[in-house]
């Protein structure tokens, strides 16, 4: 049995550890509220432009734009990757990866080039490490409140890519943030837009069936209108997956945190009752010694 | 007096959000003035003020660094960009990301080393703890 000092240290080590797990889990409890503010604060802003495109697209069906046309051949695809930058999150990123590789995967035995642009530490260093993937953009170190500027540089090096057709479709790949306790691995498909999200949601269903009486007068004229509003609208869609992930990677620490804390407490316990018992048995031997020491006298 | 809703928004934030009498944007072919009743119309803003004369008089002032301006028989839309854009700013923007992917891509000794030796490791710790336990099977 370990000496009753080993075991002492070996409880104030687990105690440190608990130090810091408690200290990681109520910084990430108090860092959530804010992701979900910052959430809730960018959805006007894309359900805005959901409308336009909607409308746009309804009213003006002369041009198309490469957005918005599916390719029925597909050579190459993109995959953009929001991951986090740190870990200690739990199964996170994993998660997410695991749920990506079998579909880059199926992409490579049809002979699909895959493309990825990572957004993430620690999708950087795991996609450079999966072979006949192409990174071909990625950033990282978004912080706590992730600018939209910080995010145009990945997606155009995507846009350009895909306008000059490189590439058939691109895919959006994070952590849909369901609730503290649920964090969905999701993988959207960004382009070509698919027709559903265009029409999404109830005000732009009834505007549908008015649209063909009114137009809105463009300026300069509806195809720059119109290229203009949807590349701002992929990147606010991608924006978004950044702060859906950023409140999940928070929400994933937090339980992480917190079920290490619980198990230091067990640690704790289970070490304690090792050394009170250590502790008992050296005392017992010890009278046991003088009680026998005086009886042979 | 007729008012119109006028709804402010940015990618990171709903800027303003309220009834006016009279909108003044500077679209891309020219400054716009709006009142309420307005045909509809859809427009790029250049970077310059947006004001807002509200239905009390009062009026406000918002610098947007571009946009688009949405006129609808009930409601205004301004969706503002947050940052200055422009086509050169966002090429350099896009060569950066290209460039850190290329870093990480080059720079594959550090990191990379240090997950391939982990890897490693604890090949080699499991090698030596099956190792011991046939030691032990082997003793009985």
């Amino acid at each position: 049995m370990a000496s009753g000092r080993e075991i002492k240290t070996k409880i104030k080590s687990t105690q440190n550890m608990r130090k810091v797990t408690r200290a990681l889990e109520m910084v990430s409890a108090a860092k959530i509220r804010r992701a979900q503010d910052l959430m809730k604060a960018s959805r006007p802003y894309a359900r805005s432009m959901r409308k336009v495109i909607a409308h746009v697209a309804q009213a003006s069906t002369d041009f198309s734009h490469p957005f918005l046309i599916q390719r029925d051949k597909v050579v190459r695809v993109g995959y953009i990757v929001v991951s986090t930058d740190r870990g200690l999150c739990g199964g996170l990123n994993s998660n997410l990866f695991r749920r990506l590789l079998p579909a880059v995967a199926e992409w490579q035995q049809q002979g699909v080039q895959v493309d990825v642009v990572a957004i993430g530490q620690k999708a950087i260093s795991f996609f450079r490490r999966i072979k006949g993937v192409n990174l071909i953009g990625s950033v990282s170190h978004l912080g706590e409140k992730p600018k939209l500027e910080q995010l145009v540089g990945v997606i155009k090096v995507m846009m350009d890519v895909y306008a000059s057709n490189g590439l058939d479709r691109v895919f959006l790949a994070y952590n849909d943030f369901v609730n503290t306790m649920t964090q969905k691995p999701t993988i959207d498909t960004l382009l070509p837009l698919p027709a559903v999200a265009v029409e999404m949601e109830g005000t732009v269903g009834v505007k549908l069936e008015q649209s063909h009486d009114w137009d809105y007068i463009y300026e300069p004229d509806a195809q720059t209108v119109l290229e203009h509003v949807l590349g701002r609208y992929i990147e606010s869609v991608v924006y978004q997956a950044a702060l859906e992930n950023l409140a999940s990677e928070h929400a994933a620490r937090m339980v992480a945190m917190k079920s290490a804390s619980d198990n230091a407490n067990k640690v704790i316990g289970e070490l304690t009752l090792v050394y009170n018992k250590a502790r008992q048995a050296a005392i017992t031997q010890e009278i046991s010694e003088i009680v026998g020491g005086a009886a042979a006298v | 007096m007729t008012t119109i809703r006028v709804d402010i928004v940015s990618a990171e934030a709903e800027i303003f959000s309220g009834d006016a009498t009279l909108v003044v944007a500077t679209g891309e072919l020219g400054e716009l003035g709006i009142t309420p009743r307005h045909a509809p119309l859809i427009t790029r803003l250049k970077p310059g003020h947006v004001d807002v004369l509200l239905a009390g008089g009062e009026r406000q002032q918002f610098y947007v660094s571009g946009g688009i301006l949405e006129v609808q028989p009930q409601v205004i839309t301004v969706l503002a960009d947050t940052a200055a854009r422009a086509a050169d700013l966002d090429e350099a923007a896009a060569l950066r990301a290209r460039k850190e992917a290329e870093d990480a891509l080059a720079n594959r000794t550090e990191a990379l080393e240090i997950a391939e030796a982990q890897a490693r490791l604890a090949q080699a710790m499991a090698q030596l703890q099956a190792l011991e336990r046939l030691r032990k099977n082997l003793k009985h």
